[in-house]
């Protein structure tokens, strides 16, 4: 049957019909949804892992066991896995294992935009990147052979575009595949140097194999067109190139684009005049072609930077631009924000009201950091902030530990802030830590982790208590906040700020766009009595508009949190029965 | 050929139901349908945009400037913001619902006025409605993108009404079916 699906749902379906059994992930726009919609067959284990580098390790061990395995993550997250990636690389596998990584092209939801195929060649893995939900699905079922078969670990490349477009896909049932029995094997499995010197030559020999099968794989396909025009492309880029040219040009689409093939290209390049390789961010294909003789434009005329559009390559190849309705300026941007009622928003407007330094993370509250909270002042990388404030802390011989926070989420600090604490207590700093505590991995769309007490299907789980692992990590000043309460919030920062110690604040509140979270009545504003102030304008809060010199309230957005009612000096909040104010 | 689709909004108003209510409603109908959307940071109250492309032969997943033969906005600045997506003509489903953005609540920028006047100025066919009154009516606020798709569903003879209403079933879950069967209705009617 023919069913609209979402690329990652497509790979889902493909995992649970190459009969994986193991699934263990952490969750990363654009990559989430493959583990989240595997879960839904109870024929494979999913999990969310607390960081790439254990799930890659768990699904790892689970092909060791016998088992096909799966593993996703973002693009940034193959950094934090790549220790396992480049070793097992050397050891091969026992049952199949296929790895996804989500690129983000114009960085929708992401800090940067690398391209994950520098990691398919650094740690000489081969890597599918399919250009729509039917070859998502169809890819992963071939990855699992091409895994066996050649002995590897498999990278599956999406990108946003893929991952979180839906088309048709027509399915098939699941194949049961028996287990492959372990065998000890300290040859292949024990990478001490005198056993990873005899499997290096072995990744050397499977490259130039799987460079055979490249040639006349079926991942790769020539699309045979009208005029002298070549382009070599993949993925997307694919898709624009057909939308914009049709049949007008030959096409060499790469679906396996590590190892690239050399004769296909070379057969390819000298059956059209003038080859073109349009790939989105790096010069990957380009470098390659180039490295062959071939004279080939690319980068020359597409940019390095953004995703692609029809429009960009119809542009750049010098078709007449698209007739269009006359765009309207100068129109007020729309950046998204704090939602009503976030509850990291009463922590940041105590942090931006006294003017603090704030060592940011990866999360929504990286949203604190636009006007008018204006609330961090670094962004980097998961963990990041809890470790660089021990080395500001450090280089200012703790003078900045009065004015300075480091801000963490609740799965982020698991993820990789823990180890960032433990160099605080362990070599001493007066930092202070706020784990912002919403019981749940918010930005990413709401998944469980190990702070939640729930697994990834919602069942009851091991719950890791905050409070008590701080404190067993030498942290002596541990203490608990409800950040919807500005003065106890304010009292806890400015108290932990003075410490000559390390400290953490556990700013505590479940997000409040989770389903248990119930939503008081919209507080309102008395016209008469509002002045006009703006002071309740400082949070932020979508759900406050100024109009006619007055703040009002939009009763469709408030949740009735009661953060703005605790600035009113006029008392023109009025906040119904059962409400908070 | 393809029919292009837009649907613009505020992250959280509901715009990839939608989507997703139209690209099951055409792929009954045997057309190649992709469907794009963005999730992710732009869901925290940012502007959003999902693309739903259909025909005998979809490649592109995402809708170029002045590809668009129709843009369902869920609110009256983002009309404004994306018609030049618009071929020159194409018609413009909007909600009269205004939501301040940040730099306007904050006071950087003021909130556009005559919108409507503009995106008709620039060569869009305009057809306003106020989709969360209508909403509201029929049960919920939130329905406001179901509402929306009844108002576009008379925009695409081809699809039945019958069929538009087994797209709805099936993309809402049971408890909330009869709310957007009425949103529906609400919206077709208006």
């Amino acid at each position: 049957m023919k069913e609209l699906m979402l690329g990652n749902k497509a790979v889902a379906r493909g995992l649970y019909e190459a009969g994986v059994c193991v699934a263990s992930s952490y969750p990363g726009t654009p990559s989430t949804e493959t583990t989240e919609e595997a879960a839904k067959y109870p024929e494979i284990y999913c999990e969310w892992a607390p960081n790439e580098k254990v799930a890659l390790e768990t699904a790892y061990g689970a092909c060791l066991a016998g088992r096909r395995s799966y593993c996703a993550m973002k693009h940034v997250g193959l950094n934090v896995a790549a220790d396992p990636l480049y070793t097992i690389s050397y050891t091969g596998v026992n049952a199949g294992l296929v790895i996804a990584v989500a690129d983000d092209p114009g960085m929708h939801s992401s800090q940067n935009e690398q391209d994950s195929r520098h990691h398919a060649i650094a740690s000489k893995l081969p890597m599918v990147e399919p250009a729509d939900s039917e070859e998502a699905y169809s890819y992963v079922k071939k990855a699992y052979e091409l895994s066996e078969e050649y002995d590897t670990p498999v990278l599956l490349r999406l990108c946003t575009r893929i991952a979180h477009c839906q088309s048709s896909v027509e399915t098939g049932e699941r194949e049961e595949i028996p287990p492959r029995p372990y065998v000890k094997d300290a040859g292949k499995y024990v990478m001490v140097p005198a056993n990873a010197r005899k499997r290096h030559p072995f990744v050397e020999e499977r490259t130039k194999k799987l460079i055979g099968y490249a040639e006349n794989c079926e991942f790769n396909r020539v699309e045979k067109g009208k005029g002298n025009i070549g382009v070599i492309t993949s993925g997307t880029c694919y898709q624009y190139v057909k939308e914009v040219f049709g049949d007008d040009v030959s096409v060499l689409k790469l679906g396996l684009v590590n190892p690239l093939p050399v004769k296909l290209i070379r057969d390819f390049a000298g059956s059209v005049e003038k080859v073109f390789v349009i790939e989105e961010l790096d010069p990957v294909i380009e470098n390659h072609v180039r490295a062959l003789g071939i004279e080939v434009t690319g980068k020359d005329l597409f940019p390095l930077v953004d995703e692609f559009s029809q429009t960009l390559v119809a542009e750049k190849m010098g078709c007449e631009a698209t007739p269009s309705c006359k765009a309207i300026e100068g129109l007020p941007g729309r950046p998204p924000a704090l939602c009503p009622g976030c509850p990291h928003r009463g922590l940041f407007y105590t942090l931006s009201k006294n003017k603090l330094r704030v060592l940011g993370d990866i999360g929504c509250y990286t949203l604190s950091s636009a006007p008018p909270l204006s609330a961090m002042d670094t962004t980097e990388c998961m963990g990041a902030s809890v470790s660089s404030i021990h080395g500001f802390n450090k280089a200012t011989d703790n003078e900045s530990s009065h004015d300075t926070v480091a801000v963490i989420g609740d799965s982020t600090f698991m993820h990789s802030g823990m180890t960032g604490l433990a160099n605080i207590a362990y070599n001493r700093s007066n930092s202070t830590v706020i784990i912002l505590d919403n019981s749940i991995t918010g930005m990413t769309g709401h998944q469980q982790n190990p702070t939640t007490g729930f697994n990834l299907r919602g069942e009851p789980a091991g719950k890791i208590d905050l409070e008590a692992l701080c404190r067993a990590m030498g942290i002596n000043r541990v203490r608990v906040v409800d950040p919807y309460d500005l003065t106890a919030t304010e009292n806890a920062v400015l108290e932990e700020l003075k410490a000559d110690e390390p400290s953490v604040i556990i700013s505590r509140r479940p997000c409040v766009l989770l389903k248990q979270v119930k939503h008081l009545p919209p507080v309102s504003i008395d016209p008469e009595k509002c002045r006009g102030c703006r002071s309740c304008m400082r949070i932020g809060c979508p759900a406050i508009s100024f109009r006619d010199g007055k703040a009002s309230i939009d009763s469709t957005l408030c949740v009735g949190c009661g953060v703005c009612t605790q600035l009113c000096r006029f008392d023109a909040f009025s906040v119904p029965e059962g409400g908070r104010g | 050929m393809s029919v292009n689709v837009m649907i613009v909004g505020v992250g959280g108003q509901g715009t990839l139901l939608a989507s997703r209510v139209l690209g099951n409603a055409v792929l009954k109908k045997g057309f190649d349908v992709k469907v794009s959307e963005v999730h992710g940071m732009s869901q925290r109250g940012g502007s959003v945009v999902t693309y739903v492309r259909f025909g005998d032969r979809v490649y592109s997943p995402i809708i170029g400037k002045g590809e668009a033969d129709y843009i369902i906005s869920f609110e009256l600045l983002e009309a404004a913001r994306y018609v030049s997506f618009l071929k020159p003509g194409g018609q413009i489903i909007v909600n009269s619902q205004r939501i301040d953005p940040m730099p306007v609540i904050t006071g950087a920028a003021e909130y556009p006025e005559g919108i409507v006047e503009k995106l008709k100025e620039s060569g869009a066919q305009v057809d306003e409605l106020d989709a969360l009154s209508l909403a509201r009516d029929a049960g919920s606020q939130k329905a406001v993108n179901i509402v929306l798709m009844g108002r576009f569903s008379r925009y695409l003879p081809d699809i039945a009404k019958d069929e538009w209403i087994r797209a709805v079933e099936e993309c809402v879950p049971e408890k909330f079916r009869e709310l957007n069967l009425k949103a529906f209705e609400a919206g077709f009617a208006s």
